[in-house]
């Protein structure tokens, strides 16, 4: 579960103030608002990428308001993928797991069920340079969840690809959703990815949550 | 529907002469000054020959000057990187008060004139604290002071170079290695470190060229005693002093040649793609 209440966050002369949500364990949750009014900032606070001034952040039920972004047990995918150039994609996937000093085997064997997962077999011994953006993409999900994080951030991971890749991506979204039950928190202002993604979507409007969010069928 | 309103008409400037005139202009500017860099170079080359190169290579006092450049600022480039990497990496990363006046402050160097430099050195070694470090390790007159001059300018441009590489890659990067796992430290060891690989030749490179260089603080701070802290560029002076020029071009073509070889380098690992500034 994704637990958000009455979050405080100052950004430069950007703040925002009373912020509060809640996405269900296994949920897909959906971020929206136009450009500025501070989704992303929400979505760092949550990863422990910046400081909170006032409020409480719980995920899967253990307060992690303090807790640096190593201890939160995320997975974050950013709006331009921020790979890693100077490693291949195998590298990118085996990233978590030799961060925790896994053995070989066992980080191998999460490669390749990852690469599985995403289709990204071929592009294993690739560098990042020359990926498509929807490889790129795949490969930014796949690093994120190579730690089987519980929670998932995704910043606008769709919004920089063509129509058919995003179609696509949706697909892959909802494969790893179905096989991880991983709980999701996703921000966009496209709300044809909502549509077809959401299980709740909660709309920042003036530094607020409306109150009028809404929960899909 | 409504006419769409008329154009306005184009500057009557527009329709005067060609543009060629400026162009020309460019040109000739820019050829005037690369002229004057090849013929320094060419007239360097015509003034010496390989017999008076092979005898200045002879001399014992010039093969220990020139064993002591190599030396020198292959410790001063270490140091210089080693020091500038921690610093251009929290200029390009962190806000805190008195950023602005840190950033000015390593500068300093890179305005200040050669023989100040030197002087401040020297006087520095003549307060309490240079006393005490002189106890411990000689530093003025003797080899040390050649590296320290060196260090002195050749540090600031590393951290001008490593600076602007450390501006270049996306700090998202080290976001999310932080959240797979890593302290801040294996996030710039693992992710920033080998993404900045080609800044750190450059810089590598640029600390090395400054050093060969460098005369004006050597001079002030270390003399120039002959077979002890005597660097090409002191041989140069030394040996233009009492008349031998054609020494003093020949190792002065040596470090033409170096500087050369530093250029090939800084290229092949694009100097410009390193540096947001000119130096």
């Amino acid at each position: 579960m994704i637990s958000v209440e009455n979050l405080a966050v100052r950004s430069g002369p950007f703040s925002l103030n009373g912020i509060s949500f809640d996405i269900p364990t296994g949920q897909y949750g959906f971020l929206m608002g136009k450009t500025g009014t501070g989704k992303t900032t929400i979505l760092e606070a949550i990863c422990g990428l910046k400081p909170v001034s006032a409020g409480h952040i719980c995920l899967m039920g253990k307060e992690v308001t303090r807790l640096k972004p190593a201890l939160r047990g995320i997975g974050y995918v950013p709006q331009d993928g921020a790979l890693f150039p100077s490693m291949s994609v195998r590298d990118h996937l085996a990233f978590a797991l030799a961060i925790r000093r896994c053995v070989p085997a066992a980080i191998e064997q999460r490669v390749r069920e990852l690469a599985a997962m995403l289709d990204l077999e071929k592009l294993l011994p690739r560098g990042p340079r020359g990926l498509s953006g929807g490889e790129a993409q795949r490969v930014a999900l796949g690093r994120a969840l190579a730690g089987r994080p519980q929670v998932l951030c995704l910043d606008e991971p769709l919004s920089a690809l063509d129509e058919e890749t995003r179609a696509e991506m949706c697909g892959v979204l909802r494969t790893v959703r179905e096989r991880t039950g991983v709980t999701i928190l996703h921000v966009t202002h496209s709300l044809e990815e909502a549509r077809k993604l959401a299980d709740r979507i909660f709309v920042l409007k003036d530094g607020r949550i409306c109150p009028e969010e809404t929960q899909i069928p | 529907m409504s006419q769409p309103s008329p154009a306005i008409p184009a500057p009557a400037s527009a329709r005067g002469p060609s543009d060629a005139p400026f162009y020309i202009a460019l040109i000739v500017i820019g050829s005037l000054y690369v002229f004057l860099i090849l013929a320094m170079l060419v007239a360097d080359a015509s003034f010496t020959s390989p017999k008076h190169f092979w005898q200045a290579l002879q001399s014992r006092e010039i093969r220990y000057a020139i064993k002591l450049s190599l030396i020198s600022c292959s410790l001063t480039t270490l140091l210089s990187v080693w020091v500038a990497v921690p610093i251009g990496y929290l200029l390009s990363r962190f806000q805190f008060r008195g950023k602005v006046l840190l950033d000015a402050i390593l500068d300093i160097p890179i305005v200040l004139p050669p023989l100040v430099i030197g002087l401040s050195l020297l006087i520095l070694f003549q307060t309490p604290l240079g006393k005490a470090v002189e106890k411990v390790l000689p530093v003025t007159y003797e080899i040390p002071s050649v590296i320290l001059a060196q260090f002195s300018v050749a540090c600031a441009f590393a951290v001008r170079t490593l600076r602007a590489t450390f501006e270049q890659i996306n700090p998202r990067q080290e976001q999310v290695a932080l959240t797979l796992g890593c302290r801040r430290s294996q996030a710039f060891w693992l992710v920033v470190f080998p993404e900045a690989r080609r800044g750190l030749i450059t810089a590598a490179t640029l600390a090395w060229a400054r050093s060969l260089g460098e005369f004006g603080p050597i001079l002030i701070f270390s003399g120039a005693t002959r077979m002890r802290t005597e660097v090409l560029p002191t041989s140069v002076f030394l040996e233009l002093s009492v008349g031998n020029i054609e020494a003093a071009v020949a190792v002065s073509l040596l470090m033409v040649i170096a500087a050369v070889l530093v250029l090939v380098v800084i290229r092949v690992f694009g100097l410009e793609k390193t540096l947001g500034r000119p130096l």
